[in-house]
C-alpha cells in the first residue's frame, strides 16, 4: 500500500497545507490582533499597520489595569484545571482497569452512566447546581468548580482508557501474579507503564476539558477568588466605554493557548501509541 | 522440585458446564507431563488452575502433599510460560528475566541477581541480547526470554501453556529439542499443554489425553500408541490417524468394507458376543504383499484391494483405499466422526507401504495386514476390547525408567560442569563444553528412545 511516489508525496504535502492554514489561520488572525492598537483594530488588514505593532495589549493584562483581572484568573484556571485532571485522571484509571478487566454486575450501568453524564447539556445543570452551591457554601470557590469539571472529565477518561486498558494483553498481568506480584503489584509494575501514553492522552483531554469550560466558570463565580480565564476574559472593559477590550483579549487568548501547546510538545512522546508492540506476538 | 497431585478436580463456568470435569493426576517429582488434546477439550484451563489463574470449582490440588487450592498465584512458586510470550515490553531482557527476582524483595542481593540473570541468559544463549527490549526480538528469542523468567527463579515447577505454537515449523523443533534438554537438567517437575501430537509424543513421560473436560487415558507415549484405552485416544493419536473399519465378526473372520480380515483367537475372543465391532488398523499394520518376509506373513492376513491413488514420500509411500460402508455402518462412522470433533469421516483407509512397492492407484493389488496388532473398539461405548493392560503398563513403566536414568545423566553432566567452572579461569570454555557433551549426549538418549518405539 505504501506508494512513496513523487505524486504521492506532493498531494500529501498539499492536503497537509491545507489543513493547516485551515487550523491556524484563525490563531494566526489572533495574534496578529494581540499586537493592534486600538484605533487600528478596524482596519480591515490582517496584520497590524506598518510601525503601530504594539505589546501594549500585553502590557494591560499583565502588568496593566487588567492585572487583577487575568493574574488571578489565570492563576484559578491552572490550579482548578489541574487538579481537576489529576483527579479525574487517577479515578478514571482505577474504574477503567476495573471495568476492562473485571467482571462484576453493573458494570454496563456505570459505564451507560458515564455516557449519559457526558452528553447531558451543561446548561440544564447549571442552574440547580448555582443554587445547591449557594446553599452549602460552594459558589466561587475552586472546589464548586473542581466538581462540575469531574462530571465533564471522567466520563470521557473512562471511555478512553477503558479501551486503552483492554488492548493490553491479560497475560502481562497473569504473568506477572505467577511470577509473585500482587495484584497491585502486577497493576503497578505490568499495567500502568504499558498504560502511560493513554494515561498521558487522557490527561491532556481531560485537561482541556476543564480549561476550556465557559458556562461553568462564568456561572458558579462571582469574584476573583474562582473565575478562570474564558470567564474573566469577558470581564474585560476598554480604555473607555467607546473601546472594545478586542485587543486585550486577543493578548489574553494567546497567553492562555500557550499552556496548551506547551503540553501537547511536551507530552508528544508519551502520545505515541505502539509502546506495548513486542510484549506478545501479532 | 515437588510433586503435583491432582484430586477430582472440576471446573465450573456460570452457565454449569464443566470445562474440567473430575480428572486426577498424581505428577511425580521430576516428571514431564503433556496435555493434549483437541481444542475445547479444557486442557489450558487444567493448567490455569494448577497456576491459580483460574478458581477450582470442585477437588484438591496439591503441590508436595499441601493443598494449594485458595492460594494466589504467586505464592505457589510455580513458572508460567505463555503462548503468546508475555514479555513486558517497557523492560529489557536482562529486567524482564529479573522481575520475578525483584519482586521477592529482599531476598536477592543485586549481584545475586546479576549471577543468576546471566547465568540463565548464558544457559538460553541470550547474552547478547540482554540490554535489547522485546519488540527487537526475534519470535524464538522471545520464546527464550519468556523461559529464561521461568528458570531464573528456582521454581517448584514449570507449566507451558503451548509455548511453540507462534513460531514457525524450524524453529519449533528446535526450541522442542531445548525445552526437553532443559527439563531434564534441571529434573524440574512440568506440565505442557500442546495440541500438537508431535510435541506431546516427543516431550512427555506421560501424556494426557484430555476430551471434552474429560481425561481419557493418561500414559507413556509408547502406551498411548500401542494400547490405547478406547476409540478417541487411538484416533488422536498417531499421524495419519488410525483408520476405522465397521466389521462384523464370524468366528474368527472379521468381514469388512475392504475385504476378509482372519485374525487371532484371543483377539476374536475379545469381541464375542458383539454384532458390529470397529476395527483400528494404524496405516504401517498395511505392507504390499509382495514385500512382506516369508516369516511374517503367517502372522497378519492378505487381502485384494484396489487403491484410488498413493503418494510417494521416499521414505515411504501412502497408499488410499476407498470404501463403501453398508447404510447402518455409514451411520456408525458418522457418529465416530462427531466424537472426533471432525465433520465427516470419510470412509477411507490410509495404509503405509514401503518406497519400493509397485503398487499404483486403479490397480487390483495384494495387500497384507498385520492382524496381531490391530485393536477391536466396542462401536457404542469406543472402548477398546483388545487392549492388553499389563503390557501397556509394562511400557509406561519402561518409561519411567528412562526418564529416571535420563535426568541422572543430565545431572552428572552438569555436575560435571560445575566443578569444571569452579576451576580455574579456563572454566568458561570448558563449561561450554561440557554443556555440548550433554546436548549429544541427549539427542542420543532421545534417539535411542525413538528406534526402541
Amino acid at each position: 500500500m505504501t506508494n512513496n511516489t513523487t505524486r504521492h508525496k506532493v498531494l500529501w504535502a498539499i492536503i497537509t497545507v491545507l489543513v493547516m492554514i485551515y487550523a491556524l489561520f484563525p490563531v494566526a488572525s489572533i495574534l496578529a490582533t494581540s499586537f493592534k492598537t486600538p484605533s487600528d483594530l478596524t482596519s480591515g488588514k490582517f496584520l497590524p499597520s506598518s510601525g503601530t505593532a504594539t505589546t501594549s495589549n500585553y502590557e494591560q493584562i499583565l502588568v496593566g489595569d487588567a492585572q487583577g483581572l487575568f493574574l488571578s484568573a489565570l492563576r484559578n484556571s491552572v490550579g482548578i484545571a489541574l487538579i481537576a485532571t489529576f483527579v479525574a485522571v487517577v479515578l478514571a484509571t482505577l474504574c477503567a482497569y476495573a471495568i476492562a478487566r473485571l467482571d462484576f454486575p453493573g458494570k454496563k450501568v456505570i459505564l451507560t452512566t458515564a455516557l449519559a453524564v457526558s452528553i447531558f447539556p451543561v446548561i440544564s445543570i447549571v442552574t440547580p447546581l448555582f443554587n445547591l452551591w449557594r446553599t452549602i457554601g460552594l459558589y466561587d470557590t475552586w472546589l464548586g468548580l473542581i466538581i462540575p469539571y469531574l462530571s465533564l472529565t471522567l466520563p470521557i477518561s473512562i471511555w478512553t482508557l477503558a479501551a486503552f486498558f483492554r488492548q493490553i494483553p491479560w497475560e502481562l498481568e497473569q504473568a506477572a501474579q505467577v511470577d509473585g506480584a500482587t495484584t497491585w503489584q502486577a497493576f503497578r509494575k505490568a499495567i500502568i507503564p504499558l498504560a502511560a501514553p493513554g494515561v498521558f492522552t487522557t490527561a491532556i483531554i481531560a485537561f482541556f476539558i476543564a480549561w476550556n469550560d465557559f458556562v461553568y466558570g462564568i456561572s458558579l463565580t462571582s469574584t476573583e477568588a474562582a473565575r478562570p480565564v474564558p470567564a474573566a476574559l469577558a470581564f474585560f472593559t476598554g480604555a473607555s466605554q467607546f473601546e472594545s477590550p478586542t485587543g486585550a483579549i486577543s493578548a489574553a487568548a494567546i497567553i492562555v493557548t500557550i499552556p496548551v501547546v506547551l503540553l501537547v510538545l511536551l507530552f508528544q512522546r508519551q502520545i505515541v501509541s505502539g509502546l506495548t508492540s513486542g510484549a506478545v506476538k501479532g | 522440585m515437588a510433586s503435583i497431585t491432582l484430586n477430582h478436580l472440576v471446573k465450573k463456568y456460570g452457565d454449569g458446564f464443566p470445562a474440567v470435569n473430575d480428572i486426577s493426576i498424581d505428577i511425580a517429582d521430576g516428571e514431564f507431563i503433556i496435555l493434549v488434546g483437541p481444542s475445547g477439550c479444557g486442557k489450558s484451563t487444567l493448567l490455569r488452575m494448577i497456576v491459580g489463574l483460574e478458581d477450582i470449582t470442585d477437588g484438591d490440588l496439591l503441590i508436595d502433599g499441601q493443598r494449594v487450592n485458595d492460594k494466589a498465584p504467586r505464592d505457589r512458586n510455580l513458572a508460567m510460560v505463555f503462548q503468546n510470550y508475555a514479555l513486558y515490553p517497557h523492560l529489557t531482557v536482562y529486567e524482564n528475566i529479573a522481575f520475578p527476582l525483584r519482586l521477592a524483595k529482599g531476598k536477592h542481593s543485586e549481584e545475586q541477581v546479576n549471577k543468576l540473570v546471566t547465568d540463565a541468559a548464558a544457559t538460553l544463549e541470550l547474552t547478547d541480547h540482554l540490554q535489547r527490549k522485546p519488540a527487537n526480538l526475534s519470535g524464538g528469542q522471545r520464546q527464550r526470554v519468556a523461559m529464561g523468567r521461568a528458570i531464573v527463579r528456582q521454581a517448584d515447577a514449570f507449566l507451558f501453556d503451548e509455548p511453540l505454537s507462534n513460531l514457525d515449523a524450524k524453529l519449533r523443533g528446535q526450541m522442542r529439542s531445548e525445552i526437553s534438554q532443559m527439563q531434564r537438567r534441571l529434573g524440574v517437575t512440568s506440565v505442557y499443554v500442546t495440541h500438537d501430537q508431535t510435541e506431546a509424543m516427543t516431550l512427555g513421560d506421560r501424556v494426557a489425553v484430555l476430551k471434552k473436560g474429560e481425561l481419557q487415558q493418561i500414559a507413556s507415549p509408547r502406551e498411548l500408541y500401542e494400547q490405547p484405552r478406547n476409540l478417541f485416544v487411538a484416533g488422536f493419536i498417531g499421524s495419519p490417524s488410525m483408520n476405522f473399519l465397521p466389521a462384523t465378526l464370524e468366528g474368527t473372520t472379521l468381514k469388512t468394507a475392504i475385504g476378509d480380515l482372519e485374525i487371532p483367537e484371543e483377539k476374536a475372543r475379545t469381541a464375542a458376543g458383539k454384532k458390529v465391532v470397529l476395527v483400528g488398523v494404524r496405516p504401517e499394520f498395511f505392507e504390499d504383499a509382495k514385500l512382506v518376509e516369508d516369516s511374517k506373513r503367517p502372522h497378519g492376513s492378505t487381502f485384494a484391494a484396489t487403491l484410488t491413488h498413493t503418494e510417494w514420500l521416499g521414505n515411504e509411500q501412502y497408499g488410499y483405499i476407498t470404501f463403501d460402508p453398508a447404510p447402518e455402518m455409514r451411520e456408525l462412522l458418522n457418529s465416530l466422526a462427531r466424537e472426533m470433533d471432525a465433520d465427516e469421516l470419510r470412509p477411507q483407509v490410509v495404509v503405509t507401504l514401503d518406497a519400493s512397492s509397485r503398487i499404483r492407484g486403479g490397480r487390483e493389488s495384494e495387500l497384507w495386514v498385520d492382524t496381531r496388532k490391530l485393536h477391536l473398539f466396542d462401536a457404542e461405548s469406543g472402548e477398546n476390547l483388545t487392549r492388553d493392560a499389563e503390557a501397556g503398563a509394562a511400557l509406561t513403566r519402561e518409561a519411567a525408567e528412562e526418564r529416571a536414568e535420563e535426568i541422572a545423566t543430565a545431572q552428572r553432566a552438569d555436575g560435571r560442569s560445575e566443578s569444571g567452572s569452579a576451576n580455574g579461569s579456563d572454566g568458561a570454555v570448558r563449561d561450554s563444553a561440557t554443556v555440548d557433551a550433554g546436548r549429544t549426549g541427549g539427542a542420543t538418549a532421545a534417539g535411542g528412545k525413538h528406534s526402541a518405539g
